[in-house]
C-alpha cells in the first residue's frame, strides 16, 4: 500500500464521488478526500474542472481526470496489482460500459423524476419507470454476474459500482415514499447483490447511511429559495 | 473462422458514421444495413431492444450498442492495427474526457443551429461555436487530438464535420472565419481514407436537414 499522491475533490453524498472512493478503496489506495461545500466551489476545482467545474475529480501527482466512470477506468489502468474492475473479455467488458451508460442516461433519470413527482398519477407513472428499468438491471446481473456473487463476477466490477454508487439513494427514495424498489420476490438477484455490495469492505464506509440521507432530502426542501 | 461483422446505421447519423471509421482503421470487412428509423427493422429491435437505436454491431451474431462503447470494443478485439486509444492511462483518460464532451455538447449544439430561427438562432450559432473554441483549445497545436496519431477524439468528432455545410447555410455564417484552426484539423482528417469513405458529402446531408426542417414545419 504505497503513499500515491492522490486527492479526491467530492462531496460525502454524491453518488459519483462513492464511485472514485469505492474503486480507490478496492486497489486499497491511500488519498485525500477533499470536501466540496455544498453551493460553492472551490479555486481546487475550478482550476482542476474547467470545462464542466463539478465533482469528482481525482488529482493523480498534480494531474486531474474528471468524469467518475471515466476516472474509475484511470483507476484500474494505473493500479494494476489489485483486483480488476473492468472484466477482461472486450465483450464483456462492452456489455458492462452500455449497462453503467444505462444506469446513467436512463435509468438515474427516472429515480430523480420519481422524487420529484407530484401527485398520485404522476407519482404512479414515475413508479413504473423506475420498476421497468429495475427488471432491466435484474438481467443485466443474471447475464453479466453469470450466476456468481455481482455483476463483475466473483468480485466487485465496473457495473458494481456505477449501479450500487446509487443504493444510498435507492434506499432513500424506498424509505421517503413508502416502497419497495428492490424487491426480493420480483428482483431477487438485484435484491441479494444490493446486500453483498452494500456490506463489502470497500463499500460499506462509503455509501452514506440512508437516514443521514432522508435528512439532507428534509433539509434542502426546507432551504429557502435563493 | 472467419468474423462476421454488421453495422446497423442510418447513413445522415454522425454517431453511426463513428463506427464505419473505426472498423475501417482496422481494415474490418463488414456488411452495412441501412435502417429506416421511421420503420425500424426487427432485427434493430431484437439487436438493441433497450435503447432500439443506432449504430450497432452484430460481431458474431453478438450486438454491441452505443457508439463509443462500440468503437472502443472494436479498439480492443482489433487491436494490432491503428491502435485508437493510446497506451498511457493518463492520456486514455483525457481521451475519453474529450470523446464524452463531444457527445454531451456537439450534436445538441449542432441540432439547435439548423432547427431554429431568428434570436434563438443567434444562440445556438454562438453556443455551437463557443463549444469548437473549447475543442481547438484542447487540439492545442497538435495534428489530431490523440497528438501524432489520429485516434479515439478525432473518431468521435470528424463525422459533424459532414453536417457543416448544413449548419453554415441553415445559420448563415461561415465555421472555418471562426474556427479555422477546427476546419484546419477536419481537412487533415479526411486526408485519411477511412474517413473520406465514411463520411457522406455534405450537399447530399443538406438536402436531408432541408427535408428534415420541412416535416418539422421550420423555414
Amino acid at each position: 500500500m504505497a503513499s500515491s499522491d492522490v486527492k479526491v475533490l467530492g462531496a460525502g453524498p454524491s453518488p459519483y464521488v462513492n464511485r472514485v472512493q469505492i474503486a480507490l478503496n478496492l486497489k486499497s489506495v491511500d488519498y485525500e478526500f477533499l470536501e466540496e461545500k455544498f453551493g460553492s466551489k472551490s479555486e481546487l476545482l475550478l482550476k482542476s474542472n474547467p470545462v464542466h467545474k463539478k465533482i469528482p475529480v481525482m488529482i493523480h501527482g498534480g494531474k486531474p481526470i474528471c468524469e467518475s466512470l471515466i476516472i474509475v477506468q484511470y483507476i484500474d489502468e494505473v493500479w494494476t496489482d489489485g483486483p480488476s474492475i473492468l472484466p477482461s473479455d472486450p465483450y464483456d467488458r462492452a456489455m458492462a460500459r452500455f449497462w453503467a451508460a444505462y444506469v446513467d442516461d436512463k435509468w438515474w433519470p427516472t429515480l430523480r423524476g420519481l422524487r420529484s413527482a407530484e401527485g398520485e398519477e404522476a407519482k404512479a407513472a414515475a413508479l413504473e419507470q423506475v420498476k421497468e428499468g429495475m427488471v432491466l438491471l435484474e438481467d443485466a446481473f443474471t447475464k453479466c454476474g453469470k450466476g456468481k456473487d455481482f455483476f463483475g463476477g466473483d468480485t466487485i466490477g465496473y457495473l458494481d459500482i456505477a449501479f450500487g454508487s446509487f443504493l444510498g439513494w435507492v434506499r432513500t427514495t424506498e424509505k421517503m415514499a413508502d416502497i419497495k424498489l428492490i424487491d426480493e420476490a420480483k428482483t431477487p438477484g438485484l435484491f441479494g447483490w444490493a446486500e453483498r455490495f452494500g456490506s463489502n469492505a470497500a463499500v460499506k464506509d462509503v455509501i452514506p447511511e440512508t437516514d443521514k440521507l432522508v435528512e439532507l432530502v428534509k433539509m434542502m426542501a426546507a432551504k429557502p429559495k435563493a | 473462422m472467419a468474423d462476421e461483422v454488421v453495422v446497423l446505421s442510418a447513413w445522415p447519423s454522425m454517431i453511426g458514421m463513428r463506427v464505419k471509421i473505426a472498423l475501417a482503421e482496422k481494415g474490418v470487412k463488414y456488411e452495412y444495413k441501412e435502417e429506416d428509423l421511421a420503420n425500424k427493422s426487427p432485427l434493430l429491435l431484437k439487436m438493441n431492444p433497450v435503447h432500439k437505436k443506432i449504430p450497432v454491431l452484430i460481431h458474431n451474431g453478438k450486438p454491441v450498442c452505443e457508439s463509443l462503447i462500440i468503437v472502443q470494443y472494436i479498439d480492443e478485439v482489433w487491436k494490432e492495427k491503428n491502435p485508437l486509444l493510446p497506451s498511457d492511462p493518463y492520456e486514455r483518460a483525457q481521451a475519453r474526457f474529450w470523446a464524452d464532451y463531444v457527445d454531451k455538447k456537439i450534436y445538441d449544439a449542432g441540432r439547435k443551429v439548423w432547427s431554429t430561427k431568428g434570436e434563438e438562432q443567434e444562440v445556438a450559432k454562438k453556443e455551437f461555436i463557443d463549444c469548437l473554441k473549447v475543442l481547438e483549445g484542447a487540439l492545442g497545436d497538435k495534428p489530431y487530438f490523440g497528438g501524432e496519431k489520429f485516434g479515439f477524439v478525432d473518431v468521435s468528432l470528424i463525422p459533424f464535420y459532414s453536417w457543416f455545410y448544413a449548419y453554415e447555410t441553415s445559420g448563415n455564417f461561415s465555421i472555418e472565419a471562426e474556427c479555422p484552426k477546427f476546419v484546419a484539423w477536419a481537412n487533415r482528417c479526411m486526408e485519411r481514407e477511412s474517413v473520406s469513405k465514411s463520411l457522406p458529402d455534405p450537399h447530399r446531408v443538406y438536402d436531408f436537414v432541408s427535408r428534415q426542417k420541412k416535416k418539422l414545419g421550420i423555414e
